[in-house]
Parts: structure tokens; C-alpha cells; sequence
């Protein structure tokens, strides 16, 4: 895994709540990451520039790189899991570890998701040590 | 005692209250524990979202229970946000309300659903006009040179 552009991960938060791509956008920024939010899957394939399977080099027009990608479950449209799947079929995008949230604990639910290969799932709301636990992994920068 | 200590006892108290009666949970102090020099106006900015996206989803309800034949999968999309938002804010009561609400939506219970949908408002306006107070003792606080207490 490549490290991080001026040593600051670039998270890139999904969800379609207001309310929570605030919260979820504070919480990574007080855990010095440097964040994008997208409201639905749509808009975040579009922003890793994977739309319409397009498997270019997935920069954005600023050319920064995503180091992790949160994204909350229930969705309209594209539920996390299926934005899950897409970024796994990805070759550029496949070892950028994907957080699923969900305010339901659902056992098969996470076992799907975990199964398909997300990093790691958590219950919200989301609370500062959940965060603070996810920026701990995400120091683990390799050369 | 002068105005300021007696205005953070208020605050204290208040807040206090809030928690023991259940109007917020541990996530509202989440929520305090993000406000800091970088970001002073976070709570009341992301509370302020909160109020403005929660009317919207009551007047969607309203509408989506009233039509001649309702959409529950519809209803219970919005009481689903309803609930996640309410929940991410510390707003148990509001929450609680959207559980039951969501199981009358399951059941297809018309009744159910007006009923909490009356609930949800109101249990939405108490909270509302409690986090206007607390924000406004808040700014009393500082007008009078004092700093907020810490709640635990």
C-alpha cells in the first residue's frame, strides 16, 4: 500500500443521510484523515472514476488518491455492499480497504460483507473510538 | 454568586436532566466531544441539519401516509433516515418512537403509523425546543465571559 499524499490519508465517506455524512466526515477529520463525501454509490464510483466500468487510473481531476473508502449500508439505488463489489472488481481500487457502516446488526448482513472483503464493519451511530480504532489500522503504511 | 456560575449551574443541571429523562443519550456528548477549536459551531451546526432534514421527513411521511393507497416500503424508507439521523444525534426519544414505527410499517398497520407519526412530531418538537434552550443558555454563558462546563 502506497503512503499517504503530505501524510494524511484521503478517506472517501459514503452515505445518504445528511445528518451522518457530517458526522462521519467530522470524525475522520478529527482523526487528521482528509475526507470526500458522495451521497449515494453512484456518485462515489464517479468520483474514483470507475462509472460505466471505466478502469482508467481512477484519479480524480486532482489526482488524489483514496486510501480508504467507508460507506454505509442501506442505500438507495446501490447498496453498500454492491459498491462493496464494484470496488473489489477494480484492479486499481481492489486493495483500498472498504468499511461498510449499518445501524442494523445483522449477522448475514456482515458476514456478507466481510466475506465479499470489506475491512471491517461497524455499527452506527459512530462514535470517536470506532474512529479512532479505524485511523490506528490505517497508520499501518507500507512502503 | 455571580452570573456566570450561576448560569453554568443552569447549564449543568439542564443538561443533566436532558440525559436523566432520556430526551438525549451518550451520543449527543459523542457529538460535544467533536467541537473544538477547529470546529467550535460543530454541534450546533450538525444539529441544526438535523432539525431542518427531520421536518422534511415528517412532512414526507405525512404525505406518503395520507395517500389513498399508502407505500409502506416508502414509509418505512423514510423512518429509516428518521431514525438513523435521530440516533446519530443523541435524540433517544425521537428514535425510540421510529422503532415502533417501523414495526407498524412492517405489519402494514395504517393506525399504528399515524399514531407514531404523531408521536415522532412530537417527541421531534420537545427535543427541538430543549436543544434551543440548552444552545441558548450556552450563548448566555459565553456573553457573560464565562466557559461551558464539560458534561462527563
Amino acid at each position: 500500500m502506497e503512503c499517504y499524499e503530505d501524510d494524511v490519508p484521503h478517506v472517501l465517506a459514503v452515505d445518504d443521510n445528511l445528518v451522518d455524512r457530517k458526522l462521519v466526515e467530522r470524525l475522520l477529520k478529527s482523526s487528521s484523515c482528509r475526507v470526500t463525501t458522495a451521497e449515494n454509490g453512484m456518485r462515489a464510483l464517479e468520483y474514483l472514476g470507475l462509472r460505466d466500468n471505466n478502469q482508467q487510473s481512477g484519479f480524480n481531476g486532482k489526482g488524489s488518491k483514496v486510501n480508504m473508502i467507508i460507506t454505509d449500508y442501506c442505500m438507495p439505488g446501490m447498496t453498500g455492499y454492491e459498491l462493496l463489489q464494484k470496488i473489489k472488481e477494480s484492479s486499481f481500487f481492489k486493495e483500498v480497504p472498504v468499511v461498510i457502516m449499518s445501524s442494523e446488526n445483522i449477522p448475514t448482513r456482515i458476514n456478507e460483507c466481510l466475506e465479499k472483503g470489506a475491512e471491517t464493519f461497524m455499527l452506527k451511530p459512530l462514535k470517536l473510538a470506532d474512529v479512532k480504532k479505524l485511523r490506528h489500522q490505517l497508520t499501518k503504511c507500507e512502503n | 454568586m455571580d452570573v456566570v456560575t450561576q448560569l453554568q449551574r443552569q447549564f449543568v443541571e439542564y443538561t443533566t436532566s436532558l440525559y436523566r429523562e432520556g430526551y438525549l443519550d451518550d451520543q449527543f456528548t459523542q457529538l460535544q466531544k467533536l467541537q473544538d477549536d477547529c470546529s467550535p459551531d460543530f454541534v450546533a451546526e450538525v444539529v441544526s441539519l438535523y432539525f431542518e432534514d427531520s421536518e422534511k421527513l415528517l412532512n414526507n411521511l405525512e404525505t406518503a401516509l395520507r395517500q389513498d393507497i399508502v407505500d409502506y416500503k416508502q414509509v418505512d424508507a423514510h423512518v429509516h433516515q428518521f431514525k438513523g439521523s435521530s440516533s446519530s444525534i443523541g435524540a433517544q426519544r425521537v428514535k425510540n418512537v421510529c422503532v415502533v414505527f417501523r414495526n407498524y410499517c412492517d405489519a402494514q398497520n395504517l393506525e399504528g403509523c399515524m399514531l407514531c407519526l404523531q408521536q415522532a412530531k412530537t417527541e421531534f418538537i420537545v427535543v427541538r425546543n430543549k436543544l434551543e434552550a440548552l444552545f441558548n443558555l450556552e450563548q448566555q454563558i459565553t456573553q457573560a465571559g464565562g466557559s461551558i462546563p464539560m458534561m462527563a
